[in-house]
């Protein structure tokens, strides 16, 4: 009777530990929820919304300061957007290869080289991408400088390609067998097979993978800083250009007052974006699972 | 977890940049230039060490607050990267220059160019003029490249060369490292970086036929320099602790870490 007392006591306990460990993401993600509303929202009223989301002009150290961030997210939405369209056919048509056409070496060896790309520290990125990509840009397309919202967008293309593969590639190997040798015994071939019925028959998983792709992009501070010129201009392909995330990150350091509200308001307002990009992945994934 | 303590650890941080400076016994309260954090940081952390039981403080208000703040008591030393005016010297105020904060303006070493004044740095910077060949270089764009708004450097480059706020740079870049790696693979590249981290992958111009050394920036015939200064009332005697760390900062001991903060020990 003791004994059997004392198990439940431990067994509660135990539940009730886990229930303190798994609260402590929530709490994580309250705090800082909280946190970024309470200090975005003064530099908004004060600069006043329009102000702040449709302003053109940035400068937040002069003697009248503007605070005007949109060329900050345009460049985020175009840099991201340009990733995508490079990366997306590319991430494609690789997880369709491994999952459908390639012989298992082959495949062993590309999805241990793509796992070894998503490892890769963000900073070397950006540091392949200034040393290589920079003065590459500048001597192939013969501009002043190669720092630029080009420059970026291929780097970032790079760097979404692990996520854009390897959720492609886990939903294309979880559409049924019967579906592809159903379609062969009718007659079609193998490319036709593949690009009929598999894709489709994965295409939320994929949707999901580019979704997963873009979030990757848009968050992305520390290669893009490296590459992109961070000066406050409206977005152009060979512009020197600044993210909403290197805006915060390039400033917060030495910030101060209303320049510093300002630099958590922008926080707020990537949060949102990523916020959005999420709630479409659970729109995505939800999908997939009712397929 | 992790996040939690990194939450904590920021939310501790905001509040400490927050919490003014105040005196008392124990304690070395210094406020002011920004631009001084690092030598004022390094100089902080080793009179720590040595010295068990004084608390020292540094709040990074800016030059002008820094001297305000002296001048009402808030503080012990006022630091500053300008000289008192004189009106502020009149109110009772006194300077001791800690340390020169000199710029070198580099240029990537293919670039024929090795001598530009004050005058043509800031109509570079400004935009007015574009062209290497304007000032006796190749016929190619000039690609400015500078640091992030709020950074020390740049706010005593452009403070120097009266180019504040009108500055038209290519790029913006975070680190001193950074602006020397840029205009090291960019031939057409001009930067600005203090004097003490200039490599040999990038050439530094003297400005008006003066190199920058740590002679000619001390005795300023070197023009793109600033005296970093510690400021202190007349009529008020420092407290012992404080007194203790204005002797240590002006010390022998101090030297080699102003100079590995980057700047030029005035002592």
């Amino acid at each position: 009777m003791v004994t059997n007392m004392n198990s439940k006591l431990f067994e509660r306990i135990v539940h009730g530990i886990f229930l303190i460990l798994g609260l402590i993401t929530v709490a994580s993600v309250l705090v800082i929820t909280i946190y970024l509303i309470v200090s975005g929202i003064p530099a908004i009223a004060e600069i006043g919304i329009a102000d702040f989301l449709f302003g053109t002009e940035w400068k937040s150290t002069a003697e009248e300061p503007k605070y005007g961030i949109l060329p900050f997210i345009l460049t985020s939405v175009y840099g991201t957007a340009g990733a995508i369209l490079i990366g997306t056919p590319i991430g494609f048509f690789t997880a369709v290869y491994l999952a459908k056409l390639a012989h298992p070496k082959v495949k062993r060896v590309i999805s241990s080289v793509v796992s070894l790309l998503a490892g890769i520290p963000s900073v070397v990125y950006g540091l392949v991408g200034m040393l290589v990509l920079v003065p590459a840009i500048r001597d192939i397309f013969n501009v002043p400088d190669g720092a630029s919202l080009l420059a970026a967008i291929i780097v970032l293309a790079v760097m979404v390609l692990p996520s854009i593969i390897k959720v492609s590639l886990t939903s294309l190997e979880a559409v049924p067998k019967e579906y592809e040798e159903a379609s062969l015994a009718l007659g079609a071939t193998p490319i036709e097979t593949y690009f009929k019925v598999s894709v489709p028959a994965a295409k939320s998983g994929i949707a999901a993978a580019v979704v997963l792709g873009v979030g990757r992009a848009i968050g992305e501070a520390m290669a893009v800083m490296m590459v992109a010129g961070n000066a406050a201009n409206m977005p152009g392909l060979f512009e020197s250009v600044k993210f909403l995330t290197t805006a915060v990150a390039s400033e917060m350091s030495y910030s101060s007052g209303l320049q510093r509200q300002a630099l958590f308001s922008i926080a707020l307002v990537l949060f949102l974006f990523i916020m959005l990009i999420n709630a479409a992945l659970n729109f995505f994934l939800k999908r997939e699972k009712e397929d | 977890m992790k996040k939690i303590i990194g939450v904590l650890a920021a939310a501790t941080l905001m509040v400490s940049a927050f919490t003014g400076c105040s005196s008392g016994s124990g304690t070395v309260a210094t406020d002011g230039s920004t631009s001084m954090e690092e030598v004022i940081g390094a100089l902080g952390e080793a009179f720590s060490e040595t010295n068990d039981g004084i608390t020292f403080t540094y709040n990074p208000s800016g030059s002008s607050s820094g001297i305000s703040a002296v001048a009402e008591g808030r503080c012990d030393i006022g630091l500053s990267s300008r000289d008192l005016k004189d009106e502020e010297k009149e109110s009772g105020l006194q300077e001791t220059v800690l340390a020169y904060d000199g710029i070198a303006v580099i240029v990537n070493p293919e670039n024929p160019v090795s001598d530009l004044d004050l005058e043509t740095i800031a109509k570079i910077y400004t935009g007015e003029i574009t062209n290497w060949s304007e000032v006796g270089g190749n016929d190619a764009e000039i690609v400015l490249i500078g640091r992030e708004a709020g950074s020390g450097t740049r706010d005593g480059f452009e403070s120097i060369t009266e180019t504040e706020d009108i500055c038209q740079y290519r790029q913006e870049l975070t680190s001193t490292g950074d602006v020397i790696t840029t205009v090291a693979s960019n031939p057409d590249a001009i930067g600005y970086a203090s004097v003490a981290s200039i490599k040999d992958s990038v050439k530094a111009l003297t400005v008006g036929g003066v190199e920058a050394t740590e002679e000619s920036i001390k005795n300023g015939s070197y023009v793109i320099q600033r005296p970093f200064i510690m400021v202190t009332r007349t009529d008020t005697e420092l407290s012992e602790a404080a007194q203790k760390f204005y002797d240590y900062a002006i010390s022998e001991d101090a030297k080699e870490i102003i100079t590995s903060a980057g700047v030029v020990p005035a002592n």
